[in-house]
């Protein structure tokens, strides 16, 4: 079945290492001529890393790639593109300001005598709409199309290429119903055709309904091979998750408080179409002591929730209440001196301050406290940042040091710690493990159980499945902007992702 | 034997500033007798002193990650505001012409500067207009209001009169205090307050942060708009303080006073180190900053340069200096890069499978 004929393009023993993390530990990953080959796993288990590398954005630090048997090495995705590899990304990657037909030849106009040929661009551009069942019209601008549309460009794009390998990251995940449907008709087709398609998406059933042969990835390996047919989306789950590295377990022992934050009917709408909403009227108590994990996939409204709370994105409806007092015409800075703060999710965009100290930066959020006269304290402000830093354990050389001397997670350790010095009363964290290492997550649970148990209210966020069932009391699973379920801490990955729409549709 | 060679050189780029001054200093020395004599130098300080208050104004502004192009301008309009306090007010309806003392004019001028700062930071802030442009935009409907109320005249004898009790005015510039003009003082002193409003105020952080990463300070509560109006209006009242002390030592207005000293002053704070991007710098660099640029156009006056040679000089001097601050601010950044693999950029690094917004992909 598997023979070596079958095989037309091959990553061997890659190895991609980023500083001291090794993204990908050796991986042999085999692409079948005329088939679909899905690749599934968790956040962070590599997928990304690995289709960048056969797409040639990325090189590996170690190991081959082949094509047809050869061994090639791709200097840029360009060189790939030459060689009929092509790649949807996860991250659209048009640009809105020009049209359809431009974003689709872009870096490949065709030319004739005087400059561009327009008009066989256009006909190309139709043609490949028609294929693709779209009624997009080639001169409307980017821009003006919407999420849905604008993928169908980036996959139209991939197409026109004439790829005889095809890497679809994430594909689907703008797509109605009946545009899936219409992918996966043009896919069928495709490799009827004799491309082959290498496939991912978090859609566990939707991606099994396609695919021919399914590889798992975990933390960088792959655990698992098996051919479609021979496999159900159990198999997928249990080779996804495996063995659970432990994460703590819920703090235990006292009884939650009131109430601390009381989120009532919210509504945040969708700032690209304000008919829509990306919350969607939800409700949520949590008390005092109390741990919550909100689980969901992307786009189902997770870091909208939080940041509406905290006051970064305005509501549409509903209230905040944070012990009983309405915080809803509160702004951001005033939330936080009233108790209720967020730690954000892109720590480098949004939660470090790049050019200032381990110290400054652990300091910034709180120091209006230690203001003496007109002037800082610095003995208060020294005495606080070693407080923090033995507090959060960030391993650092000082408080001194530049806060880019950190490994990925003593620098989330600093944000959250940063966050805690102005002793909130609730504190929401969006995907707060995102990015750091395993051992990372563990110290920052622990840390985050230890406050909960004197008494903090704890809401955070992930996408993976394994992180709901670690300290959380409750987990919350959102979809499309509102609780799909809530469970208590004794309850099966499965279950959680069942009810996320990932997995198994009961 | 290789780390002392290291260490000399980054000693050398971490201080390139003042040892470009020294460098300076001891060049021109040589060339000509009368350059480093005590009243050559303090001389040239006070030439020094116009352009470092508006760089010191035009830091902060760096610092915050924007640009202050109106200073030259505003600079011109304080003298002129000035002017016309001095040489009398008429007032019409009371057929009295008023002479306020120079204090009031003092105070008039820099609420002037501050108000032209206020609408630069009003548009930059809650008008999300970019920097260069409403600052561009300041620049010339400020020196467009000079001109109008002169009618492109110059304001001469500003001395005032002991009859109408507004003399004085000349202390600024022309003074001396232990031998020292009053305008140096005036300098140092701004210096001051500004290099503690940066390391020892609540704002000063608030400064730093926000020009080193606008988002995460302002999600850690920084009020970054407040910040970003507050050095727009320092700037303004740098550019007013120089604009009185350059008027006093002519004691004469001019509506056209400090055309493009706003790039001087943006060179002298390049020169002193601070990044462009914001959130790096300092009050002593831009202070030497200024002073280089001072001290090495005087000197080739000095040794009989010609006034072309000095334009080509200066320009030079900026484009290494930036180049210098292009290596020191590359070197940094490398260190974190080796260490942590997650830095937001998506196609570089990120071991992760998370898209930089998941969220924002909606189905």
């Amino acid at each position: 079945m598997s023979a070596a004929a079958d095989v037309v393009f091959r990553a061997k023993d890659v190895v991609k290492t980023y500083g001291g993390t090794r993204a990908l530990k050796g991986v042999n990953f085999d692409v079948h001529r005329g088939k679909v080959t899905t690749l599934f796993g968790e956040n962070g288990a590599g997928k990304s890393t690995l289709m960048k590398i056969l797409s040639g954005v990325e090189t590996p630090t170690t190991g081959t790639i082949e094509l047809e048997g050869e061994v090639v090495e791709f200097a840029s995705s360009v060189e790939a593109r030459e060689r009929r590899i092509s790649i949807i990304h996860q991250e659209l990657s048009l640009a809105p300001n020009l049209n359809v037909r431009d974003n689709i030849f872009m870096g490949r106009e065709i030319r004739n005598a005087v400059g561009i040929d327009f008009a066989e661009e256009e006909r190309q551009t139709r043609e490949l709409m028609t294929g693709l069942e779209e009624s997009i019209d080639p001169l409307t601008l980017v821009a003006d199309l919407r999420l849905g549309q604008q993928q169908i460009v980036e996959i139209a794009r991939a197409l026109s290429i004439d790829a005889r390998i095809l890497i679809m990251d994430e594909p689907t995940s703008a797509l109605s119903a009946t545009e899936v449907e219409v992918l996966f008709t043009v896919i069928r087709d495709l490799t009827s055709k004799g491309v082959s398609i290498v496939y991912i998406s978090h859609h566990l059933e939707e991606a099994l309904e396609i695919s021919d042969f399914a590889v798992v990835l975990r933390d960088g390996s792959i655990t698992a091979t098996a051919p479609a047919s021979e496999i159900d989306l159990e198999w997928i789950v249990r080779q996804m998750v495996g063995e659970n590295f432990d994460l703590g377990e819920p703090p235990s022992g006292y009884e939650f408080g009131d109430v601390a934050l009381s989120i009532e009917n919210v509504s945040v709408a969708d700032v690209e179409n304000p008919e829509r909403s990306i919350v969607d009227g939800l409700s949520l108590d949590v008390r005092a002591g109390e741990i919550v994990c909100i689980y969901g996939l992307m786009g189902a409204g997770r870091t909208e929730l939080l940041e509406a709370v905290a006051g970064r994105v305005r509501i549409s409806g509903g209230r905040v209440l944070k012990k009983g007092k309405d915080m809803s015409h509160l702004s951001l800075a005033q939330r936080i001196a009233s108790g209720l703060a967020l730690v954000p999710e892109d720590r480098q965009r949004d939660g470090l301050v790049q050019t200032m100290s381990v110290g400054t930066n652990l300091s910034l959020a709180s120091i209006g406290t230690f203001v003496r006269g007109l002037f800082l304290s610095s003995e208060k402000e020294k005495g606080l940042i070693q407080e923090l830093i033995r507090d959060v354990r960030v391993k650092t050389s000082s408080g001194d040091a530049p806060i880019g001397s950190l490994s990925g997670g003593n620098q989330q350790k600093v944000v959250i710690g940063k966050m805690l010095a102005t002793n909130p009363d609730v504190i929401l964290l969006d995907e707060p493990s995102r990015g750091i290492d395993v051992g990372a997550k563990a110290e920052v649970f622990r840390l985050l159980a230890e406050r909960a148990a004197a008494g903090l209210a704890v809401v955070y966020s992930t996408s993976e499945v394994n992180e709901c069932l670690s300290i959380a009391h409750r987990i919350i699973v959102m979809s499309r902007g509102r609780i799909a379920a809530e469970f208590s801490s004794d309850i099966s990955k499965e279950e959680i992702m069942a009810a996320s729409g990932e997995a198994v549709v009961a | 034997m290789f780390a002392n060679g290291f260490d000399l050189g980054a000693l050398l780029l971490q201080g390139r500033a003042f040892f470009a001054l020294i460098a300076i200093i001891v060049f021109f020395s040589i060339l000509s007798p009368n350059y480093f004599t005590v009243s050559n130098i303090l001389t040239m300080s006070s030439h020094v002193a116009v352009y470092a208050l508006l760089s010191i104004g035009m830091l902060l502004v760096i610092l915050n990650g924007g640009i202050d192009l109106s200073v030259g301008s505003t600079l011109g309009l304080s003298g002129i505001v000035a002017g016309a306090l001095m040489t009398g007010v008429p007032l019409h309806a009371f057929g009295i012409t008023l002479y306020p003392s120079v204090w009031v004019v003092v105070i008039v001028s820099c609420a002037v500067g501050a108000l032209i700062g206020f609408v630069n930071g009003v548009l930059v802030s809650r008008f999300k207009v970019a920097p260069f442009v409403a600052t561009l935009g300041m620049l010339y409907v400020v020196r467009g209001v000079a001109l109008l109320m002169t009618n492109g005249l110059t304001y001469n004898n500003l001395g005032g009169d002991a009859a109408l009790g507004n003399t004085g005015f000349d202390w600024l510039g022309f003074d001396r205090i232990l031998n020292i003009p009053v305008g140096v003082l005036v300098m140092i002193a701004v210096a001051i307050v500004a290099s503690v409003l940066l390391n020892r105020s609540v704002f000063g952080r608030w400064l730093y942060a926000s020009g080193g990463n606008e988002r995460a300070a302002e999600l850690s509560g920084v009020p970054v708009k407040r910040v970003k109006v507050r050095v727009y209006v320092i700037s303004g009242v740098c550019a007013a303080i120089a604009g009185l002390i350059l008027a006093s030592e002519l004691t004469s207005a001019s509506p056209t006073a400090g055309n493009s000293y706003e790039l001087t002053a943006i060179a002298a704070v390049v020169i002193g180190g601070a990044s462009l991007a914001g959130g790096r710098g300092n009050v002593r660099g831009t202070l030497l900053g200024a002073f280089v640029i001072g001290f090495l156009s005087d000197g080739l006056v000095i040794i009989g340069v010609s006034a072309y040679w000095q334009t080509v000089f200066t320009g030079a001097v900026i484009v290494l200096a930036v180049l210098l601050n292009a290596v020191q601010y590359k070197n940094r950044k490398k260190a974190p890069k080796g260490i942590d693999p997650t830095t937001s950029s998506p196609l570089t690094s990120a071991p992760t499978d998370v898209a930089p917004v998941p969220e924002k992909i909606t189905g």
